[in-house]
């Protein structure tokens, strides 16, 4: 139907509807649900609906020892672990004062930037695959998998890599692996006018993504929007800068921002923080060789350790937005308490429900994967 | 980047770019078999050999994925620390985390760099895979493993303070000065708790729990948990032969918990009263009115009389010196083990109501057969009181010592003239405690050293402990090794003038028995105006009386008794160095295994009656 010839019928209070999207929906990241109510294809209502991946990690981790949270941790959120474990160790170390070695501290801001790229390209490939471009999702996936190559020679994993412990990390840099890691970024570099376009520049994700799912600086302020999608509305705000952790204090990158605030400002910030992230990556490949010592400060023995009572909360700026930590210790083996401040609670429940609700059904999906929530980050 | 203007409109034409690709390789890679990076987290790898059983991987792991499967082809060895369970991996729980590799305390796990897995439809129901060194498919080599720098146990003691050889060698001073609050929790946190000390115990004590109690900072807590075991804690926690750290599984690769100190802690830690509340808890309240004579009170009769009186016998201990500790009191340096210790673990003792009877000789003071009609069980637990000679000529110079009794002296303070050099056969801890004795009075009364032990053995067989040699040779005593005695030389006028000793060439036989060989051409003299003999102690069995002697079994001179103690005599038990030997850990042992068999005996015969 042509749209001049579309005539909207006001429906009588019948014909709204309720639609499940999720939580098997191919337009739905994990298993996660979105309840909408439909007036024709726009949105009335929408309520979050989560609660499939619950697994109760926070309460599972009070009864884990310090070290076996670590194989944990990961799994809340399965396309960007590495911040989870990173945020976890910093909050352990913060309470046991343990002094992360140097060199540990450089391997880690390479692992969180990779990870970053991995994540990012993932993000990608869903949002075109919304916008009905497969082949970015394809060519994304594909990509990643050639940073996965790399997790799993530094980390023993392709995707949980389990690799920090409190007190730095758990293996050393193979022989060669810089040189790999360069050739690989290379090659990304050398994708990206391949991405701007098919996907960046593409006229078909442009006209859908300009204008959707938008909000204002203020209001992404009030529902608690925190990294890409915070900086998408303009605002300059990133951990990595504000609040340096590890060594980001001594490395020289950009902050990504957009003004828009709509689907398409939030993809493009991600674009242009893959740019970054190689920038970062390239000035560890650096520095890295010129730095020796340990890769990790002794830590007691993992059955016999008690970290000193006391809280303590770390931060971190993850794919997604803002990780936090916040852990409690009383003096035990175990954590007291752990809770996880993760970006897509926020992300994927109240700004979504706002952001979709009078917009229409096709681009529920866009919105959902233009703020990169993490469904399993939601149920923790 | 900022240059790309992305929201401008494009050409027409642009869909023509995609031609280039038509020129270009797929992004998807190939099927090609690729093998696993190096450190690839695959399926478990064990190395049996190095595996020794000690359950710490089922310890660290966050799925309780890892079952211990008792495997009886594989031979238990619980004095050297092997136990045949081996790991068997649930992979329908593994994580494959890794750290059961990285805390493994023997370094035998690994993970393979197994990508892919394909099984039978049986192994996916069980899932269950007990690895071994070749792993599931056996062609695809170590993937992750323990490396120097990531593992997870803390191979290195904590260091405890000490005198150092000046400040030692000339006084009786305790040597080892103990742990502070702090050393005690952080050498205890290296324990893994694997309980290979607890097997290795000839008492089998709970060497886990205390140690866990100390790193709880709980110190009555391990107090108790050692008063389960062991009335001869504060002995125990200096001179114990600890094979419980030889079977440590952290001194696989590394240096062992130092178990020993960890309970000598504890006992530091604790004050002496609250000490005697906490042994007294475990006493039954309520007599029986069994009467029990133990004959010695040394760690096997005291060990006995505490059981006995625990539950609820009452216990006459008859010691022939005037302080109790048998060997532990007369026969170890209060450099090593000081009187005041002994004291308080003996008053621990008498304070539950243990009488013991001081300068009671069996044979002189009171004879077996009037204990025998008093009494309703009698133990004997005389110990080791004689030295043995070598018999070489010369031997029975009255210069020429016997390492125990010239100990036995210099413990009670008797006053003889210190040789200004002397010459000791033997060595064992008893010829090394010996010689830094008299070292200490030879520094004392003239200022210089001069002593020579000679010991059978080669460097690597030494029957000392190591630190006993470092220390000895730290205090001024010239070790040899591989030197058999030969013959006391002495001047005309009667004056003793040293040893005379060949090289050993081999100590035993094709059949393992005892009989040297030496080579006489290497021969050398050593000065010495006193020879000491600690080559070994037998007891003085003359206290029975020809009657029982002749009643009574024997085993190669030593008294025959069963698994339990027990001697051919209902009424007679032997325990301690007198039947089994050789160190206080194994007479405690003993001393139980006596107390529950006299124990079981005394309640057999109440049913009846």
């Amino acid at each position: 139907m042509r749209p001049e010839n579309y005539q909207a019928i006001n429906h009588p209070p019948s014909h709204e509807y309720e639609l499940n999207f999720g939580p098997n929906h191919p337009g739905i990241e994990g298993n996660y649900a979105l309840k909408v109510k439909l007036q024709g294809d726009q949105v009335v209502e929408a309520h979050a609906d989560g609660g499939y991946l619950h697994r109760g990690f926070k309460k599972l981790m009070e009864g884990r020892l310090w070290i076996q949270n670590i194989a944990l941790v990961p799994r809340i959120c399965v396309p960007d672990p590495v911040p989870m474990e990173m945020a976890y160790s910093l909050a352990v170390e913060e309470l046991g004062g343990l002094e992360v070695p140097i060199r540990a501290q450089w391997i880690r801001v390479m692992q969180l930037e990779l990870s970053r790229i991995a994540a990012h390209l993932f993000t990608f490939g869903g949002h075109a695959a919304t916008t009905g471009m497969y082949t970015t999702m394809y060519w994304g996936v594909a990509d990643r998998d050639l940073f996965l190559d790399l997790f799993e020679e530094l980390t023993g994993g392709r995707v949980y890599h389990i690799y920090n412990i409190p007190g730095g990390v758990r293996r050393d840099i193979p022989d060669g692996y810089l040189d790999r890691v360069t050739s690989t970024l290379d090659y990304l570099e050398s994708r990206l006018p391949d991405y701007d376009n098919l996907f960046f520049t593409n006229q078909v994700f442009v006209k859908r993504a300009t204008g959707t799912g938008t909000m204002t600086q203020q209001q992404a302020l009030e529902w608690g929007v925190t990294g890409p999608n915070l900086r998408a509305t303009g605002l300059k705000l990133d951990v990595r800068r504000d609040d340096p952790y590890l060594v980001y204090d001594e490395i020289d990158f950009d902050i990504a921002t957009e003004e828009a605030g709509d689907a398409w400002a939030r993809t493009l910030v991600r674009r242009k923080e893959l740019q970054q992230s190689i920038r970062i990556v390239r000035q560890v490949i650096e520095r890295l060789p010129s730095i020796g010592g340990p890769i990790r400060c002794p830590i007691p023995n993992p059955l016999a350790w008690n970290v000193p009572a006391g809280e303590a909360y770390a931060r971190i700026d993850s794919s997604k937005g803002e990780v936090a930590y916040y852990v409690v210790s009383t003096g035990g083996d175990k954590p007291y308490r752990v809770h996880v401040r993760g970006p897509s609670s926020m992300h994927a429940v109240q700004v979504l429900e706002n952001l979709v609700t009078g917009g229409r059904l096709e681009d529920v999906a866009q919105i959902m994967f233009s703020l990169d929530a993490c469904p399993p980050e939601v149920d923790r | 980047m900022t240059d790309i203007d992305y929201k401008a409109k494009g050409s027409i034409l642009n869909p023509l770019k995609n031609l280039q690709f038509l020129g270009r390789r797929p992004v998807t890679q190939p099927l090609e078999p690729r093998p696993a990076s190096a450190n690839y987290r695959g399926f478990h790898l064990n190395d049996w050999e190095k595996c020794i059983g000690c359950s710490t991987c089922q310890k660290v792991c966050d799925n309780a994925t890892i079952t211990m499967v008792r495997i009886p082809d594989i031979k238990e060895d619980p004095v050297n620390g092997i136990r045949n369970l081996r790991p068997a991996i649930d992979y329908g729980r593994c994580c494959w985390c890794g750290l059961c590799v990285d805390i493994c305390p023997t370094g035998s796990l690994s993970l393979s760099r197994e990508y892919v897995h394909t099984c039978t439809q049986a192994e996916i129901d069980s899932y269950f895979v007990l690895p071994d060194s070749s792993g599931m498919h056996g062609t695809y080599g170590h993937g992750w493993r323990k490396t120097a720098d990531a593992d997870l146990v803390d191979l290195s003691r904590h260091p405890m303070a000490h005198l150092e050889p000046p400040q030692r060698s000339d006084n009786f001073d305790e040597i080892m000065l103990g742990f502070t609050r702090q050393e005690a929790i952080l050498e205890a946190s290296r324990c893994v708790q694997c309980g290979m000390c607890h097997d290795a115990c000839p008492t089998h004590m709970d060497a886990p729990e205390y140690i866990r109690a100390i790193w709880q900072d709980d110190p009555e807590e391990a107090v108790r948990q050692i008063y389960r075991t062991n009335p001869f804690p504060e002995v125990c926690g200096r001179v114990c032969t600890h094979r419980c750290e030889t079977a440590c599984s952290i001194g696989r690769r590394g240096e062992p918990v130092a178990i020993r100190w960890l309970k000598r802690y504890a006992m530091d830690a604790v004050a002496p009263e609250r000490v005697k509340e906490i042994a007294a808890e475990s006493k039954s309240d309520y007599m029986t009115g069994k009467r029990i004579a133990i004959i010695g009170a040394g760690p096997a009769g005291l060990t006995a009389a505490l059981d006995l009186i625990k539950q609820g016998h009452q216990v006459d201990v008859y010691e022939g010196l005037s302080e109790a500790g048998g060997m532990t009191r007369w026969g170890i340096p209060e450099y090593r083990l000081p009187a005041a210790a002994l004291a308080r673990d003996v008053d621990v003792i008498t304070s539950l109501g243990v009488r013991i009877h001081y300068n009671r000789w069996i044979g002189r003071d009171i004879d077996m057969a009037t204990l025998q009609l008093e009494y309703d069980a009698v133990l004997l637990a005389i110990g080791l009181g004689l030295g043995r000679s070598t018999r070489i000529p010369g031997s029975d110079h009255p210069q020429v010592r016997k390492a125990v009794e010239l100990l036995r002296e210099i413990s009670q303070g008797s006053v003889f003239a210190v040789p200004r050099s002397a010459v000791v056969i033997g060595g064992g801890n008893v010829a090394m405690d010996i010689a830094r004795s008299l070292a200490r009075l030879q520094k004392r009364e003239y200022g210089t050293v001069r002593i020579t032990a000679c010991a059978l053995e080669d460097r690597a067989h030494f029957l000392a402990d190591e630190i006993e040699i470092i220390e000895a040779i730290e205090e001024g005593i010239e070790v040899l090794v591989a030197r058999g005695p030969q013959r006391c030389e002495q001047h005309a006028d009667g004056r003793l003038l040293g040893l005379k000793t060949w090289k050993v060439d081999s100590i035993f036989d094709e059949q393992q028995r005892f009989a040297p060989r030496y080579d006489n051409s290497d021969e050398r003299f050593h000065e010495g105006e006193m020879i000491i003999e600690a080559i070994g102690q037998m007891s003085d069995v003359s206290v029975l009386g020809p009657e029982l002697t002749e009643l009574l079994e024997w085993n190669r001179g030593r008294l025959k008794v069963d698994v339990a103690g027990r001697t051919n005599l209902p009424w007679l038990w032997a325990a301690g160095d007198c039947v089994n030997g050789p160190d206080v850990v194994h007479a405690v042992a003993d001393g139980h295994r006596v107390a529950a068999s006299i124990d079981a005996y005394l309640n057999i015969r109440e049913d009846v009656a």
